[in-house]
């Protein structure tokens, strides 16, 4: 249970640098730390004690593999966090070469 | 399991050194340090397949953040109503760590999961779709609508991303008129 713990508090720790700082790259560096904690929660559910990898060996009968959904979708949500990290700092870019700053007090006007 | 926790330790204490930290380049190198201590603590919960993935992406989202970071000037403001902000963040996240722990309560034990959709995965796997590693038989055979989704998404991001860098956008024809005269 401790490691749940341990992982939601990854997940606060992204959302406090989310609502808490003002420079974009950091509410960027937040939005990726709590993806990092969400996909770490969802493998942590599947893990099974003393398991194995779910591959299948041809000699040997594997009872105990994880659960391998979970990692099917960790793996997609994986890819689809770069996609999106990637829009992200391409808006922050154009941000920073309209108003020459990160700093989100300064961009005020909304006007093209 | 001891490795586990040291390394979530660490993991902690990148991610707040990423956060406190001034110099934006030293906060992305942090936020590269939590994402591969990540990808170890896949490893060791027995998903190599994510792992793998985990430390390509990890690799390309530093190269676009170390892009995005180098030489821009970082001034930090501490104008405006700081305590207040900093006073509603932690009661939110206190109140969110409240409910998380009651909750937790219901899910079953760390180590135990209860596998009822995925046994069926495990025992039918091999004859149903013909693949010995079971991550890729859910993703290209049981759920591939999801993987079709997935393409779809990361290929709007994809346009998206190529529609705000590019500079100079088509004109109308109207627009290219006006400009002649």
């Amino acid at each position: 249970m401790g490691i749940y713990l341990l992982c939601l508090l990854l997940f606060c720790l992204g959302i406090y640098c989310v609502l808490r700082k003002r420079n974009i790259i950091k509410i960027i560096i937040g939005i990726i730390i709590a993806e990092y904690a969400v996909n770490l929660f969802f493998v942590l559910v599947a893990y099974r004690m003393n398991g194995r990898a779910p591959i299948l060996s041809p000699d040997t009968t594997i009872t105990n593999m994880v659960d391998p959904l979970p990692h099917a979708l960790v793996l997609t949500a994986i890819v689809i966090s770069l996609a999106s990290t990637a829009l992200l700092v391409a808006i922050a870019m154009r941000i920073y070469e309209k108003y020459g700053t990160f700093d989100i007090t300064k961009i005020k006007e909304l006007k093209g | 399991m001891v490795e586990l926790y040291i390394l979530l330790i660490f993991m902690i204490v990148g991610a707040i050194i990423a956060i406190e930290v001034k110099d934006l380049l030293s906060s992305v190198v942090a936020v590269g340090a939590v994402g591969l201590g990540l990808s170890i603590v896949f490893l060791i919960l027995k998903a190599p397949d994510v792992a793998i993935t985990q430390l390509v992406v990890e690799i390309l989202a530093l190269i676009i953040l170390i892009r995005a970071t180098l030489k821009k000037d970082l001034p930090f403001s501490t104008s405006g109503r700081w305590m207040l902000n900093t006073f509603i963040t932690v009661c939110f996240i206190g109140v969110f760590l409240f409910i998380a722990n009651k909750c937790l309560k219901d899910l079953p034990e760390f180590g135990y999961p209860i596998m009822r959709v995925a046994g069926n995965y495990l025992k039918n796997g091999l004859s149903q779709t013909g693949a010995t590693n079971f991550v890729s038989s859910v993703i290209l055979d049981y759920r591939a609508f999801d993987t079709l989704g997935e393409a779809t998404v990361l290929f709007t991001a994809v346009i998206g991303v190529l529609a705000i860098v590019r500079r100079v956008g088509r004109k109308k024809d109207s627009e290219k008129l006006e400009e002649e005269e």
